[in-house]
């Protein structure tokens, strides 16, 4: 296998995990660490230099977001920009209710800050989806009260690619006059769909540089001007204080670069969607193969049940052939899904749920060569009891 | 030796390790044998830390850096899971005066000291050309404590701590309680075991057990792929590095077994999956062990634990090595096991929870109580011989060492 990486004849069908990144990124990253390895905090011109990178990346972001660059917080990821949205806007807004809805199907990022939060006094309404996995407009908008502080969804569901109703929401808090913050966790949307927090009613967005093909550890977290959330972290006057800690040059400058580099949404989208409609004519000829996600998914991630083989064990097999995929999300590294057993998939379907997902760097090949092999992977292994 | 040390190097040693020898120094004849292997593992043990002298006299083996680097805290961990040692201590070398021995003493052990409130004095003066007996070192250095450190008193029936000054032929020696080594007998004194090791909590340290008692191993280790994964396989890796700290470097054999277990699935009741897979693997095992001249095999059966370790399945098993097969657990509860594996720290490596080539076909009904001539039945549906060599021509050998 080892051979098969270095020769790039593998397959990367596992992007909702992590992407490759790309030329543009790497070559920033490498640029601030051997030449602009300043610290932007400093007031000669290598700090200068320094900090005309952040605040280049920053505009990056801001552009890809139509938003103005000091909406912009660089942060480690999408758990801490997750964290810091919903954290801070609990505590920002506690006093004006303790109510917060979300979906059952959000990532453990979200999930368990909710589940913290529950503990802290305060109460949250999560949203069970339907059989395909889907939130409907009408749940969330009878979800939200006039108690409701925050509203916190998904813009795609990570392990079926599911759109949530992000209108809904907005209008909801609108119109209901819901003293409510809207966050919207976009690290699987961010790239793919086209996304203007100002023009939707977002006040918060989450989005992570690993996923649109920029390093790991960096990505940003969009605040409406004028949003309030309280501190988690204290230390310096970085990223107005509302992050303090040494900016990390390398890594946002990476962000800023793949960000850049980030084909027209549109025109991407149609061509993946070419890919996964080939991909779900190919898997149609494979009986034992149960397709999870929904049609009208993001073309990106399509889930799939691979009959009676585990889920873990295919996996394997595929990777033995240079194929990567992944089974449920890599976050839980074998645990069961929650986001399919919310969805009320059987459990036999669950323990063999593959998630293929495409990228820019994927080609219908590359489809073709997965169907090949999960067909054969499915003649030869033995099914599990 | 000291003085060997300084003209080699220009470094002059303050301190050492003294370690005392087990078992072995009663072992007659087999003796130098004895010593001589747990030198070598010594050694080699130490190489990684440092530059060190390791040397034996008077049934003491001296412990000695050779220069600023060697690090005598690292070694002092490395020695405590050597196999063959009974006790050992740091100890601060003086030249052989009272002059020298006295301030050295108090200085030595002040950290000590001020943490007790009595203790006593014990010299052995090995060296007889010294010119104080040994009740008499004994006395003068306790009078210079009590001198130091005006809230000590003697107590010499239970004193908090026990000064130690031995004058030995290279140089006098002071420290305090020697701590327990790993005792058992020195790793390869023994010969050479294949221990079967899955990646659970029991066969690890049934490794660690007979590597105890001198043998050294050679892990056999079956992968399923892709029934199981990279992961399962690093985690025995990991595992074995463990016992390794204890055991000295091996070589692991990876031997690749998803086709012997789908071979089985097809052609053999379900009933009996368990039993047959446990023969198959105690036949690869010895045909790796005889190429590597080991003389046991050596398993982490419990008895009655699982189905597959009945006394009858064990019989089955066992019915299929014509080999001598150690079981060091089998008369072990499991909360026995486990507390081995929290000491030798493989524990929290064997909780991961990966699938390994044991628990990822598990029939749902196994025959506990198995007949050797159903289970021989069974197998004859099977090309017995060609699965072996298979498995045995393509066993990937990996180097395993603690550092």
């Amino acid at each position: 296998m080892q051979q098969q990486m270095t020769a790039g004849s593998f397959v990367y069908l596992d992007n909702s995990s992590t992407t490759k990144p790309c030329l543009e990124a790497v070559q920033a990253v490498l640029h601030s660490m051997e030449e602009n390895w300043g610290n932007p905090s400093s007031l000669h011109s290598l700090g200068f230099q320094a900090e005309r990178a952040v605040e280049d990346a920053r505009q990056a972001v801001a552009d890809a977001l139509s938003c103005r660059s000091e909406e912009i917080l660089f942060v480690s990821g999408g758990t801490e920009g997750n964290n810091l949205a919903i954290l801070g806007a609990a505590y920002a807004r506690k006093k004006q209710g303790t109510h917060l809805v979300t979906s059952a199907i959000e990532h453990p990022a979200v999930l368990h800050v909710m589940q913290y939060l529950e503990k802290e006094g305060f109460s949250v309404t999560y949203l069970r989806p339907d059989a395909q996995g889907r939130i409907s407009a009408r749940q969330v908008w009878e979800a939200v009260t006039p108690e409701t502080i925050l509203v916190s969804l998904m813009a795609v569901n990570n392990e079926t690619g599911v759109l949530l109703p992000l209108e809904a929401a907005s209008q909801a808090i609108r119109e209901k006059k819901a003293p409510a913050l809207f966050h919207v966790d976009a690290v699987q949307a961010f790239g793919k769909i086209p996304l203007k927090p100002e023009s939707e009613g977002i006040d918060l967005l989450t989005l992570s540089g690993h996923k649109i093909h920029g390093p790991k550890g960096i990505g940003a977290l969009y605040i409406r001007r004028g949003v309030h959330l309280a501190p988690r972290i204290f230390g310096g006057a970085q990223e107005k204080g509302k992050r303090p800690g040494t900016e990390g040059t390398p890594l946002i400058a990476g962000l800023g670069a793949a960000v850049r580099a980030l084909p027209l949404l549109a025109a991407e989208e149609k061509r993946i969607r070419e890919i996964n409609l080939h991909l779900r004519r190919r898997l149609a000829n494979l009986p034992e193969v149960t397709l999870l996600s929904p049609e009208d998914a993001l073309p990106y991630i399509l889930n799939l049940s691979a009959g009676q083989v585990s889920a873990e064990t295919m996996l394997h097999f595929l990777s033995s052939k240079g194929i990567f995929v992944s089974s449920g999300s890599a976050c839980a590294k074998g645990k069961t899904s929650h986001v399919l057993k919310a969805m009320g998939v059987p459990a036999k379907q669950i323990a063999s749920a593959l998630r293929v997902s495409f990228s820019r760097m994927n080609t219908i090949e590359d489809a073709d060569r997965f169907a090949d092999a999960l067909e054969e992977g499915l003649h030869r292994l033995v099914r599990r009891r | 030796m000291l003085e060997k040390t300084r003209e080699t190097t220009g470094f002059v040693p303050e301190e050492v390790i003294l370690v005392k020898l087990g078992e072995i120094v009663l072992k007659g004849l087999n003796r130098n044998t004895f010593e001589s292997v747990l030198l070598k593992n010594m050694r080699r043990r130490l190489a990684a830390v440092g530059n060190f002298d390791v040397k034996i006299a008077q049934s003491t083996v001296y412990v000695i850096p050779r220069d600023e680097q060697a690090d005598l805290e690292l070694a002092a961990e490395r020695v405590q899971k050597i196999f063959g040692i009974v006790t050992f201590c740091r100890a601060r070398v003086t030249e052989k005066s009272m002059e020298r021995i006295l301030p050295e003493a108090c200085r030595y052990l002040e950290d000590t000291l001020r943490r007790c409130k009595t203790f006593k004095v014990e010299a052995k003066r090995s060296d007889k050309a010294f010119p104080l007996t040994s009740p008499e070192i004994s006395r003068e250095v306790g009078g210079a404590l009590l001198e130091a450190f005006p809230h000590l008193t003697v107590n010499v029936h239970q004193p908090d701590l026990v000064v130690r000054v031995e004058i030995r032929d290279f140089g006098a020696y002071i420290h305090g309680e020697p701590l327990p080594g790993a005792g058992g007998i020195p790793v390869g004194t023994g010969g050479k075991a294949a221990v079967l090791i899955s990646g659970g909590i029991d066969s690890p340290v049934a490794a660690w057990c007979m590597a105890k008692r001198g043998l050294e191993l050679v892990p056999v280790h079956f992968a399923s792929p892709p029934y199981t994964s990279e992961r399962a396989e690093q985690k025995v890796k990991d595992l074995l590095k463990k016992v390794s700290e204890y055991a000295g470097r091996m070589f692991m054999f990876t031997v690749p077994f998803a086709r012997v277990q789908e071979e089985i699935l097809q052609n053999c009741p379900e009933e009996y999956f368990t039993i047959l897979m446990r023969r198959f693997m105690m036949r690869v095992a010895e045909r790796i062990a005889r190429k590597e001249q080991c003389g046991a095999l050596i398993t982490g059966e419990s008895l009655g634990q699982v189905a597959s370790q009945t006394l009858q399945a064990i019989a089955c098993t066992d019915a299929a090595a014509e080999m001598p097969v150690f079981r060091p657990l089998i008369g072990m509860d499991k909360s026995e096991i486990v507390k081995i594996s929290r000491e030798i720290d493989t524990f929290s490596i064997s909780i991961q929870p990966f699938e390994d080539c044991c628990t990822v076909f598990t029939p749902k009904h196994p025959r506990t109580r198995p007949e050797l001539s159903a289970v021989l039945e069974a197998e004859s549906a099977l090309d017995v011989e060609a699965l072996v060599q298979e498995c045995v021509e393509n066993a990937v050998i990996t180097r395993i060492s603690p550092v």
